[in-house]
């Protein structure tokens, strides 16, 4: 078993008087792809959020590289590495998809004094340009981003993501509203940011081919709580599981 | 536009600036503050169309820098109480010989953009923790709060204002003098902002106001980035209330160093009507601005704020986007903004 990267014990997280999150503990090994499937209002955008500091928690703990996190700010989390996208896109809607990509750039050793550079330099472009073609928007690149389809705003989150350089990336639904026939080249590009650049990743996943095809590990979450866990086949043959998606239907 | 073509603008702007006060020697008070407006509705735009914080507060580093300067002015030489208590007509005359007051400007207007800086910065961490128009009310009641306080302070004149120091007999045309302290502030402040946006500071502004959220979630300190965009507004805009308290050279507090209801409203309108989050726009908003108001004060004697109101509210209903914005609307390759075309769509 590799390294653990990701570290969730016991976090609680209610809403008023909705119980979203309750006790829940899992983990995502260095280097590793786990999913995270659940029906709809089971809690995954809410352990999301809890996990990069959007919100803070009842009662638990988050460890990210052996360092508690449950305390610190979203953009202090996003500057130790683990980034998340959103389940509702968000992109700079009036800036270029270059720009986009540009300013995406690591923060994660950076100085204040960064922020007075020139806005691109040659190898912060060539990156941008490369992962840009990586996602398949590079004859895109001078569009704004809030002209994209949908689709490809959802890609050109992942390769934004890709440009932070994170060591891990926390994905809500990367697949919910992309063309079928794409989906396959969305999975590849996940796969590929796995393995060439060795980035961990977290996966919510409604889409059970896409999931089952993705992760190593998956856990499944229902009405706030971890029902069941394990390995694809494991998961999918789980009659809880079942129970959960056809009962929430 | 290539080479030097892209520079038309910068060098009209700057010939028409230097010959300006030769050509028109009798409207340079109103010229100096052209450039001033060109200053305010710049460093507005850093927040209000650049970064999409909408700030009514902005006055509040002008009357800084306003106050500061002048106290700074006298106070090198006088007593402040003293000076400020004759006004009424004392025994002493309050004379500034050319070296001193060449010296008080030297050193009051840099102090000026010092205490403007610093009201950014510390108001800046109080209230950019706000968004919309959360900040955007805020920001009205610090500017109505700020007048209230020189309003009520003795020591700087308190309701019945401060004057600024009479200039020495060698400053013949004391005008003159002062629109190009104008002029050269407007042009660097210009250059600044330019620069300013070629940075990733600059794309890190633009981040924030298209979506706050994902530039926090992507690690960007926004709070200190929010705060630094306001610390550069409060340091030109400080310089810029020294030098407008001289060309004016009587500090009302409320009337003209806190001004909310007149140049505070001015300058958001300056740069909506040049078109919000360009660099040229706010430029161009002041010049129509000034030129419209300073006809309607020439022209609609008694109906000259009836008419600026009119033109308000026609400009917010019928030029939401300004003048910049609604070229860019039709000419979008001007503006390097790219719409798809045929060919790439294959790819
Ligand atoms: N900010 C909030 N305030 C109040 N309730 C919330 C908030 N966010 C989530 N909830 C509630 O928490 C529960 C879990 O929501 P969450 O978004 O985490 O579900 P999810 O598993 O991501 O669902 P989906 O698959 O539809 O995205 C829901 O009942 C939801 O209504
Ligand atoms: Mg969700």
């Amino acid at each position: 078993m590799s390294d653990v990267l990701l570290q969730v014990t016991d976090v609680s997280k209610a809403f008023g008087g909705v119980q979203a999150n309750r006790d829940i503990s899992l983990t995502v090994p260095q280097g590793g792809i786990v999913g995270l499937i659940g029906p709809n209002g089971s809690g995954k955008t809410t352990l999301f959020s809890s996990i990069v500091g959007y919100h803070p928690i009842d009662s638990g703990s988050i460890r990210f590289a052996g360092e508690e996190i449950s305390k610190l700010q979203v953009a202090q989390i996003a500057r130790r590495g683990l980034l998340r996208t959103f389940q509702q896109t968000r992109i700079y809607a009036n800036m270029d998809c270059v720009k986009n990509m540009l300013i995406s750039r690591s923060l994660r050793r950076a100085k204040l004094t960064e922020f007075f550079a020139p806005q691109s330099n040659p190898a912060d472009r060539e990156r941008a340009l490369e992962l840009l073609e990586f996602v398949g928007l590079y004859s895109k690149r001078l569009l704004m981003a809030g002209d994209l389809s949908f689709g490809q705003q959802k890609l050109l989150e992942l390769a934004m993501a890709l440009m932070n350089g994170p060591r891990m990336l926390m994905l809500d639904e990367p697949t919910a509203g992309i063309n079928p026939t794409l989906i396959n080249g969305v999975i590849d590009r996940l796969k590929g940011a796995n393995e060439q650049f060795g980035i961990t990743l977290f996966v919510i996943e409604h889409n059970m081919r896409v999931i089952m095809n993705l992760a190593q590990q998956i856990y499944c979450l229902s009405h706030g709580q971890l029902l069941a866990a394990g390995t694809p086949d494991e998961v999918r043959n789980d009659p809880r599981v079942l129970d959960a998606y056809l009962g929430a239907q | 536009m290539t080479g030097w073509t892209r520079y038309i603008g910068h060098i009209v702007l700057v010939a028409v600036g230097l010959a300006a006060p030769f050509l028109f020697p009798n409207h340079q008070s109103q010229m100096a503050e052209l450039w001033l407006f060109i200053v305010f509705a710049l460093t507005w735009d850093l927040l209000g169309g650049q970064m999409g914080y909408n700030s009514f507060g902005n006055v509040v580093f002008i009357g800084v820098g306003m106050y500061t300067c002048a106290l700074v002015q006298v106070g090198l030489i006088y007593s402040i109480s003293d000076y400020n208590a004759a006004r009424g007509g004392g025994g002493t005359v309050f004379t500034f010989d050319y070296t001193q007051y060449l010296e008080g400007l030297a050193v009051g207007l840099p102090a000026g953009a010092i205490t403007g800086a610093l009201a950014a910065i510390i108001l800046g961490n109080f209230v950019l923790g706000m968004r919309g128009q959360y900040f955007a009310i805020c920001t009205l009641g610090l500017g109505v709060a700020a007048a209230e306080i020189a309003n009520g302070w003795e020591w700087i004149g308190a309701g019945s204002g401060m004057t600024a120091p009479n200039a020495p007999a060698e400053i013949d045309d004391i005008s003159r003098f002062y629109y190009f302290f104008a002029f050269v502030l407007a042009i660097v402040t210009f250059v600044a902002i330019t620069w300013l946006l070629r940075t990733r500071f600059g794309l890190a502004v633009n981040a924030i106001r298209d979506d706050e959220d994902k530039a926090e979630a992507m690690g960007l300190p926004t709070k200190r980035i929010k705060v630094i965009a306001w610390t550069i507004s409060g340091l030109f805009l400080g310089i810029a209330g020294g030098i407008l308290g001289n060309v004016k050279r009587f500090i009302d507090p409320i009337d003209v160093a806190f001004s909310g209801s007149t140049i505070g409203v001015w300058m958001v309108l300056m740069a909506i009507l040049g078109g919000k989050g360009t660099l040229w726009g706010p430029v161009i908003g002041a010049i129509v601005f000034q030129i419209t108001k300073e006809l309607f004060w020439t022209y609609l004697l008694g109906w000259q704020r009836v008419a600026l109101g009119l033109m308000i509210v026609l400009i917010v209903v019928f030029f939401p986007e300004g003048i910049l914005g609604w070229v860019r609307e039709r000419f979008p390759q001007l503006f390097g903004r790219r719409v798809q075309s045929r060919a790439e769509e294959g790819r």
